[in-house]
């Protein structure tokens, strides 16, 4: 399944019979509103009932919580009263949030989300569904797309890939209408802004830039509308939280309205009782210019990170709630210098380009070639001397990336180096994301200068970091995935995991055995697959029945039962198709390169020489 | 281990290591290089082929993205041609081009200074492409000249650098502007 996890809004989808669509809940509602009520006793409401209740009681209904993902608490701070919620004081790293059940983290918030959109595919399609594609903003870094993750995970969740948003939605618009050529996606939803440059061709989805706002969207509209109404109607106190939400709520309704009528009208209780005013369309436009220009910032460095010119773009794909406001299409209109493509459902498609991406992942689309080249959105350093930041991996690199850097000691016999990873395009450390701390120990005393400290980065497909240290001259090394101090450890999700199946109706082994099964079926099948293909002519008759063999005593060890055989087994079977995994790699460049000239190609020595 | 790790790039590429290049043929083969290797082909494959597509991926990329850009291109065949760059610990330059990097950090910083500082920037930034790209035909020439001409090249590539760090910065500048 494909899950598009919005600021206001998810929604999930699968394909069918080849065809992509989002799923309803029973009452035939396809969006999700992304709003979770916690209740004393009672397990959350999630969605259409928790937004109604929003107002009535606000410190326990939890919105647009897709804002605090990946935050540290320093950032909750900075966004201070916009928050009505009762943020809980203490030293953990994580904002918690107080509430009748305890107090609860973003990403604890998000799996609830998660977990009704799971529950909502299972019983569409009637089969147990833990793979899923799940999109994050274009513009969201390392710390966020972990979060993701963790959500995802303690939802119970097999996370395929963490897509872009609008690269999810380029491939559902591309693969739709065939397009060819230079697309710009303009994706301003309730939350986050993302804009993304990519060139289409024939089936290859390659982003050549992404820049966005991961702080800006309808809701900002929402604040600066119910900001207005505070100043008509004398609203000073901004202490009551009910009062807040129900501001917002009005303010959104009138935002909307204004759509597609010139005025609205607009009642709310004033300082003074109630309060009746009208807002036009004018007036809308002038508190929500600011914001839309923070829009074009992002597109004017994107178009530059591309190294193309708006005339070069063919089309402008629109994303996102937040771009029906006329006054949004004018102003993209303006930049990009052509009206922007209307002809798509702004709310459907991430998640439809999600779900394409999940059955391309699963393999059911073997033939077809799709294929989708991302880049990181934002730079990624370390810090160095004076709190400055030494980039390594440039912003709109394409991922996987790797890079490496060296660096050396400055004290004489200096035996430990404090590696401080950060991401950002500033100099100062403090203008950037810090990621994550580590120390490598053990470097044997030397004069400064003489270590030589290689720090390395490798971005994998998910755009998530994975960071190591080695000392070149003695080999000590230092190792670490890049865990941001305010995500969840390993252990925390696990417990969590744990707790939440001591309530579920389903057994706990059940389900890790079915899991493990699962995972035994697709690695049976995909080495299947490969041998069909390459079997004959990459491997001797002594490999293939090594392979045979363990394939053999994998699918034993499924029947039996038994996870720990399961696993063992298929580790086995990894070990076993090691060297044919390699020899087909190699035979894969041979054949992407034949056809060229390949009397200028060094041709690689042939499978097995080495 | 049979992904042959030790081809450089031109070599991963099928193409032939010269300095000239056809932009969109090296765009083809890197699409189709991706196609066979990146990890959303091998997403349901065993650990040890999603390991090495990973790798493999990495790899294209970079040669991907050393290749198309002709500096970072020329660099990469001086260094391939045992001409090395040393830019840490060779900090000599031809005086002329010195004296001209001066004049142009003060016209960016007196551009800075002005009111109409924005325009101001694009000028100068028009400006300094046209120097780089005609230093990018001066380098073309060097490596059309062959062997004798690589140090000539190498000062090429150099001044490139400064003046491609340059328009970094003002393009830097002018974000900060807008
Ligand atoms: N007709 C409309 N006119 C104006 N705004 C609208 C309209 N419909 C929806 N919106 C706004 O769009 C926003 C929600 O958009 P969307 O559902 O795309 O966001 P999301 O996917 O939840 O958020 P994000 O992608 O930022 O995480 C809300 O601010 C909503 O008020
Ligand atoms: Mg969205």
């Amino acid at each position: 399944m494909g899950i598009d996890l919005g600021t206001t809004n998810s929604l999930v989808a699968v394909v069918r019979s080849g065809v992509a669509e989002t799923l309803a809940d029973t009452k035939g509602r396809h969006m999700l509103p992304s709003v979770v009520r916690y209740q004393t006793t009672a397990p959350p409401l999630v969605g259409h009932e928790a937004l109604s209740d929003a107002h009535d009681d606000p410190f326990n209904t939890i919105a647009s919580v897709k804002r605090l993902m990946g935050r540290g608490v320093a950032d909750v701070k900075q966004l201070g009263t916009q928050l009505p919620y009762e943020f809980v004081a203490g030293d953990s790293p994580v904002p918690r949030i107080r509430t009748v059940a305890g107090d609860v983290s973003p990403v604890e918030v998000s799996a609830e989300i998660l977990k009704v959109l799971k529950v909502r595919a299972e019983d569409t399609l009637g089969a147990v569904m833990p793979d899923a594609v799940i999109t994050v903003p274009a513009y969201f870094d390392d710390a966020q797309r972990q979060a993701t993750k963790d959500a995802a995970r303690l939802a119970g969740l097999n996370v395929l890939r963490l897509l872009n948003e609008p690269t999810a939605a380029a491939v559902a618009y591309g693969l739709d209408k065939g397009s060819e050529g230079i697309y710009a996606v303009f994706d301003l939803g309730g939350g986050t802004f993302d804009i993304s440059v990519l060139r289409l061709n024939r089936g290859v989805f390659e982003v050549m830039a992404t820049a966005g706002d991961s702080a800006l969207g309808g809701d900002d509209m929402d604040h600066a509308i119910a900001e207005w109404f505070m100043r008509e109607a004398s609203i000073a106190d901004d202490s009551d939280h009910r009062a807040l939400r129900r501001l917002l709520r009005d303010a959104r309704a009138v935002k909307e309205a204004l759509t597609t009528q010139a005025t609205a009208q607009v009642e709310v209780q004033g300082g003074a009782g109630l309060w009746r005013g009208v807002l036009d369309r004018n007036t809308l436009n002038t508190l929500i210019d600011p914001l839309i220009a923070r829009t074009l910032a992002p597109c004017r460095r994107a178009l530059r990170d591309a190294g193309i010119r708006a005339a070069d773009v063919d089309g402008i794909v629109l994303v996102g709630g937040a771009t029906r406001i006329p006054r949004v299409r004018e102003q993209v209109e303006a930049f990009f210098g052509k009206p922007p493509l209307a002809d798509i459902d702004p709310d459907k498609v991430v998640a439809v380009g999600a779900a394409i991406q999940a059955d391309v992942l699963i393999g059911n689309r073997r033939d077809q070639d799709m294929l989708l080249l991302d880049v990181i959105p934002l730079s990624l350093g370390i810090e160095i001397m004076g709190g400055m930041v030494e980039k390594i991996i440039p912003r709109n690199t394409p991922i996987p990336a790797a890079r490496g850097q060296e660096f050396t000691t400055y004290k004489d016999g200096q035996t430990a180096l404090l590696v401080h990873v950060v991401q950002g395009e500033r100099d100062l450390v403090s203008d950037c994301r810090s990621l994550a701390r580590f120390e490598l120990r053990g470097i044997p005393p030397m004069v400064a200068g003489a270590a030589r400290i290689r720090v390395a980065f490798q971005v994998d497909a998910d755009g998530l970091l994975n960071v190591s240290a080695r000392e070149q001259t003695t080999g000590v090394e230092s190792r670490v995935v890049v865990k941001p101090s305010y995500g969840l450890s390993d252990g925390e999700i696990e417990r969590m995991l744990r707790e939440s199946f001591s309530h579920a109706k389903e057994d706990e082994a059940a389900r890790a055995l079915r899991e493990a099964q699962v995972d035994a079926d697709r690695l049976l099948e995909a080495v299947t697959a490969a041998l069909a293909a390459d079997g004959d002519s990459l491997l001797s008759r002594a490999e293939r029945a090594e392979i045979d063999g363990a394939m053999a005593a994998l699918r034993a060890a499924r029947d039996g039962g038994a996870i720990g055989a399961i696993k063992r087994g298929s580790e086995a079977v990894d070990a076993a198709t090691r060297e044919f995994a390699a020899r087909r790699m190699d035979a894969g460049i041979r054949k992407a390169l034949a056809g060229h000239r390949l009397e200028e190609f060094h041709s690689l020595p042939p499978g097995g020489d080495k | 281990m049979q992904v042959d790790w030790s081809k450089n790039f031109f070599e991963l590429f099928g193409l032939p290591a010269q300095f000239d290049l056809d932009p969109s043929d090296l765009l083809t083969r890197y699409r189709e290089l991706q196609r066979r290797v990146h990890p959303d082909k091998f997403a349901s494959a065993s650990a040890e082929e999603r390991r090495l597509s990973m790798q493999l991926t990495t790899l294209v990329n970079e040669g991907y993205q050393t290749l198309r850009d002709p500096v970072r291109r020329a660099r990469y065949l001086l260094d391939l041609s045992g001409v090395a760059m040393n830019d840490e610990t060779d900090t000599s330059m031809k005086p002329e081009f010195l004296v001209e990097q001066m004049e142009l950090r003060e016209a960016l910083e007196e551009a800075c200074a002005r009111e109409d500082s924005l325009r101001r920037l694009a000028e100068l930034a028009n400006d300094i492409e046209h120097r780089h790209a005609a230093k990018l035909e001066e380098l073309r020439d060097c490596f059309s000249r062959g062997q004798g001409a690589l140090g000539a090249a190498r000062n090429a590539v150099r001044e490139l650098q400064f003046l491609g760090k340059l328009l970094q910065e003002i393009r830097e500048q002018e974000e900060e502007l807008t």
